[in-house]
C-alpha cells in the first residue's frame, strides 16, 4: 500500500526525524491563511501517489506570496501527467517552508528480494531519478546488506561528509529502520534528504510503501489509505474479496489461480488481442463470487468479450458454472463469453451451461481458445 | 525414486480441523499418504479423520514421530507455525498459507537455515509424487506416474502442464509447487539439484513467472549443472510494470524481473522454452 508524501511525514515526526513545516491544503479556500503561516519562499506540492512529480509540474518553488497564492491555484485540481503513474487529479497540495540546500542526499531503506534481508542505500546524488543514477553512475550508489544489526554508521562514512552531519544521516536511518520494521513497510525512501548550510539534516521527500500482507497488525496504517487513488474497478474487487488488475485491452478473462491468469493474458496476446484485465477468482470461490465477478468484467466498456479460464481444483466448475449463467442472465450479457473448464465436476459444468439455454462457445483446450478469440 | 516425499512419508497437518487443513488432509489420506496426526493449539485429544489432534508439534513428534508437516494456519499465525515446525525437529515443512507478511517470513526462514529443515513454499499447491505420497492441494486425479519431473512458482499453470502431460500419456515423477511469495524455503535451484540426481525423472518441466531473479538464477545452475533436457514457460509476459499480478512476488518493479529477459536468459542457457502454455505437454513429449 502507498501512501502520501504529507501522510509520510507525519510518521516521520512521530520518529523524531526532521521535515520542514508544511500545511495540507484541499480546497482553494485555506490556500491563503496557509502560504501567509508557512512564510516565503515555500514550495507547493502535488499529493498524488506518483513518482517524477518534479518533472511532471507538480512541484513547484514560489518566492513570495503572490506566486504562491498563483502556483497553488495552478496546482490544485490539475490533471498530473506522469510516465510513472499515468494521469491523475491532484485532490490535495502541500504547501512547505523552503529550505536553504547545501546538498542534496538519497537514501532509502527496501526489502531486497535476492538477499532476503533489508538494504540500506545512500548516495551522495540526491534529488535525482536513483534509478537512472545506478545505470549511470552506479558507484555512486553504496548499499549495505543489513544481515544481523543495523550498523549505519559503516555505510554513511563513505559518503566522507563532516562527523557531525555523518552522526545525524545515521541516527534518522536508526530511526527509520525503527519505523520500517514496527511498522512492515517494505520502502522508506528520502530522495532528496538535504543538509543545510547549517548542517542540519532534513527530510523534504518522503515515500513509504507498506506490505500489504502485514495490513492486518496496524489500523493506523490502513487507515492512511486514499480511495481516490485507486481505480474504482480495482477498489470495487477489493472489496468482493477479489484479485483484480485493470488493463487497457478489450478481452475481459476470469480465471482460478495467479499463475494460470497470467498465462490466460499471455495466451490472449498470441491470439492477437490484449486482455482488459487480471482477475483471479481464487481457488475456493462460490457461484455468488462467480457472479460479483462477472459483473465486474462486464462492467468495462471496452469489452469484446469475455473468456473463462478455470482449472477447477479445489473450485468446483459446477460451481463456476452456475454463478456465469445466473451473471450473464441478470446482466442481459450481448458480448460472445467463451469458456473454457477443466478439472473437478467438468460434466455437471457443462451440463448447466448446455441447459441454460444462453450462448456459450465451449473450448476444450488453450489452443481451441486462441483460434476462436483471433476471430473476434 | 521420487524427491522430498515417498511411501515412508510421514505426515502431520498444522490447523487440521480448520475446514481447508481438513478437507486436504483427508485428501492427501485418500491418495496414500500416511498422515499420522494434527495440530492445533488447545484442540489437542480430539481425532479427526482417525488420528489424534495435538497441541503442539512437539507433542505430536513425541506421540507419532512424523517427519514432515503441512502448514493450513492462518496467515497471521503461519510464520510462528513454521518455526514451531522447524525448532520440534520436523525434517519437511510443506506451508500452503497465502499471505504471510514478508519480514515475519524473514524470520522463519532465519530459523528453517539454523534447524537445517527444508521448508517448500509458503503460498504453494505442495508437492505429489503419483503412486507414492501427496502432501499439497493439488486435484490427485490429473497425476499419472512417469518420468517427468515437474517445479512451477503457480498453482493452478502446474495442474494445466501435469494435465497436458497426463493426456500425452506421459507420467510425472515428482510435482512440485514451490510458492509465489518473495520469500520462499526451496528455490527451483534446489530442486533441479534433487531432479538431476533422480533416477526416475529423465527431463523437467520449469514453469516461472514474472518477479524477482529466481529463473535468471536457476539458468546459471542448468547450465553448468543439469544434463537433463529442461522444457520450460514463463507467465506475464504481457504483464504490465509495478503491478502485483495476485502473487506478492509476481511483480516486475525498476525493469527487472520481465518475462522476456527470463525467458532469454532460459533459452541462453539450452532450455527450451514455450511461448504458448499450451504447448507445453507436447514439447516435452519430443524429449521422452
Amino acid at each position: 500500500m502507498k501512501i502520501h508524501e504529507y501522510q509520510a511525514k507525519a510518521l516521520f515526526k512521530e520518529y523524531g526525524i526532521n521535515v520542514p513545516p508544511s500545511i495540507l491544503c484541499e480546497e482553494n479556500a485555506k490556500i491563503e491563511c496557509s502560504i501567509e503561516k508557512i512564510g516565503c519562499p515555500c514550495v507547493i506540492k502535488a499529493q498524488v501517489h506518483s513518482g517524477a512529480r518534479g518533472k511532471a509540474g507538480g512541484v513547484k518553488l514560489a518566492k513570495d506570496y503572490d506566486s504562491a497564492v498563483k502556483i497553488s491555484n495552478e496546482i490544485l485540481g490539475m490533471e498530473l501527467k506522469s510516465s510513472q503513474a499515468g494521469v491523475k487529479k491532484v485532490n490535495k497540495i502541500l504547501i512547505e517552508q523552503a529550505v536553504d540546500i547545501d546538498r542534496e542526499l538519497y537514501l532509502s531503506l527496501t526489502f531486497d528480494r535476492a538477499n532476503e534481508c533489508i538494504a540500506f542505500i545512500l548516495s551522495l546524488e540526491g534529488g535525482m531519478d536513483i534509478e537512472e543514477v545506478a545505470k549511470i553512475a552506479p558507484e555512486k550508489i553504496h548499499t549495505d546488506f543489513i544481515k544481523k544489526e543495523f550498523n549505519p554508521y559503516k555505510l554513511v562514512q563513505k559518503l566522507r561528509l563532516s562527523e557531525n552531519i555523518s552522526l545525524k544521516i545515521s541516527e534518522i536511518a536508526q530511526k527509520l529502520y525503527k519505523l520500517l520494521l514496527e511498522k512492515d513497510a517494505t520502502l522508506i525512501e528520502i530522495n532528496p534528504l538535504v543538509v543545510t548550510k547549517m548542517e542540519e539534516v532534513i527530510a523534504i521527500d518522503a515515500k513509504i510503501n507498506f506490505d500489504d500482507n502485514a495490513l492486518f497488525k496496524h489500523e493506523d496504517i490502513l487507515s492512511l489509505k486514499d480511495e481516490k487513488e485507486e481505480n474504482p474497478y480495482e477498489l470495487q474487487a477489493q472489496k468482493d474479496g477479489l484479485n483484480y488488475i485493470k488493463m487497457d485491452g478489450t478481452i475481459g478473462c476470469m480465471v482460478n489461480g495467479a499463475g494460470l491468469a497470467m498465462a490466460t493474458m499471455d495466451v490472449i496476446r498470441l491470439a492477437g488481442k490484449d486482455a482488459a484485465n487480471f482477475l483471479d477468482v481464487g481457488g475456493g470461490a462460490s457461484s455468488e463470487k462467480i457472479e460479483k465477478a462477472f459483473k465486474l468484467l462486464i462492467s468495462d466498456k471496452n469489452l469484446q468479450a469475455v473468456f473463462i479460464n478455470i482449472f477447477g481444483g479445489i473450485l468446483r466448475c459446477d460451481f463456476l458454472a452456475e454463478g456465469v449463467k445466473n451473471a450473464i442472465k441478470t446482466l442481459n450479457v450481448q458480448c460472445p463469453v467463451i469458456v473454457r473448464m477443466e478439472g473437478t465436476n467438468k460434466k455437471q459444468g457443462a451440463e448447466i451451461l448446455n441447459n441454460s439455454g444462453l450462448k456459450f462457445t465451449v473450448v476444450n483446450d488453450l489452443n481451441k481458445a486462441i483460434e476462436v478469440i483471433r476471430k473476434i | 525414486m521420487s524427491i522430498f516425499i515417498n511411501e515412508d512419508t510421514k505426515l502431520i497437518v498444522q490447523g487440521i480441523t480448520g475446514k481447508e487443513g481438513s478437507f486436504h488432509a483427508k485428501s492427501c489420506q485418500e491418495y496414500g499418504t500416511k498422515l499420522v496426526g494434527g495440530v492445533t493449539p488447545k484442540k489437542g485429544g480430539e481425532t479427526i479423520l482417525g488420528v489424534n489432534v495435538f497441541n503442539s508439534v512437539k507433542e505430536a513428534v513425541i506421540e507419532v514421530q512424523p517427519n514432515t508437516s503441512m502448514i493450513f494456519v492462518p496467515a497471521r499465525f503461519a510464520a510462528s507455525a513454521i518455526i514451531e515446525a522447524a525448532d520440534a525437529g520436523i525434517e519437511l515443512i510443506v506451508c500452503i498459507t497465502e499471505g504471510i507478511p514478508v519480514y515475519d517470513m524473514m524470520n522463519a526462514k532465519k530459523a528453517v537455515e539454523l534447524n537445517g529443515v527444508r521448508l517448500i513454499g509458503p503460498n504453494c499447491p505442495g508437492l505429489l509424487s503419483p503412486e507414492k505420497s501427496k502432501v499439497g492441494i493439488m486435484p490427485s486425479a490429473i497425476h499419472k506416474k512417469g518420468n517427468v519431473g515437474v517445479v512451477s512458482r503457480s498453482g493452478t499453470l502446474t495442474y494445466e502442464a501435469v494435465y497436458q502431460l497426463t493426456q500425452l500419456g506421459i507420467g510425472q515423477s515428482t510435482c512440485i509447487g514451490i510458492g509465489g511469495d518473495p520469500i520462499i524455503g526451496t528455490s527451483f535451484i534446489d530442486v533441479l539439484k534433487e531432479f538431476q540426481q533422480d533416477e526416475q525423472t529423465q527431463a523437467i518441466c520449469m514453469i516461472g513467472e514474472i518477479g524477482g531473479t529466481s529463473e535468471e538464477e536457476a539458468a546459471d545452475f542448468i547450465k553448468q549443472c543439469v544434463t537433463k533436457p529442461v522444457v520450460s514457460f514463463i507467465a506475464g509476459l504481457s504483464a504490465p510494470e509495478g503491478k502485483r499480478m495476485g502473487h506478492a512476488g509476481a511483480i516486475i518493479s525498476g525493469g527487472k524481473g520481465s518475462a522476456s529477459s527470463k525467458m532469454k536468459t532460459l533459452t541462453n542457457a539450452g532450455v527450451i522454452v514455450c511461448k504458448n502454455p499450451a504447448d507445453l505437454g507436447s514439447t516435452i513429449k519430443q524429449y521422452i
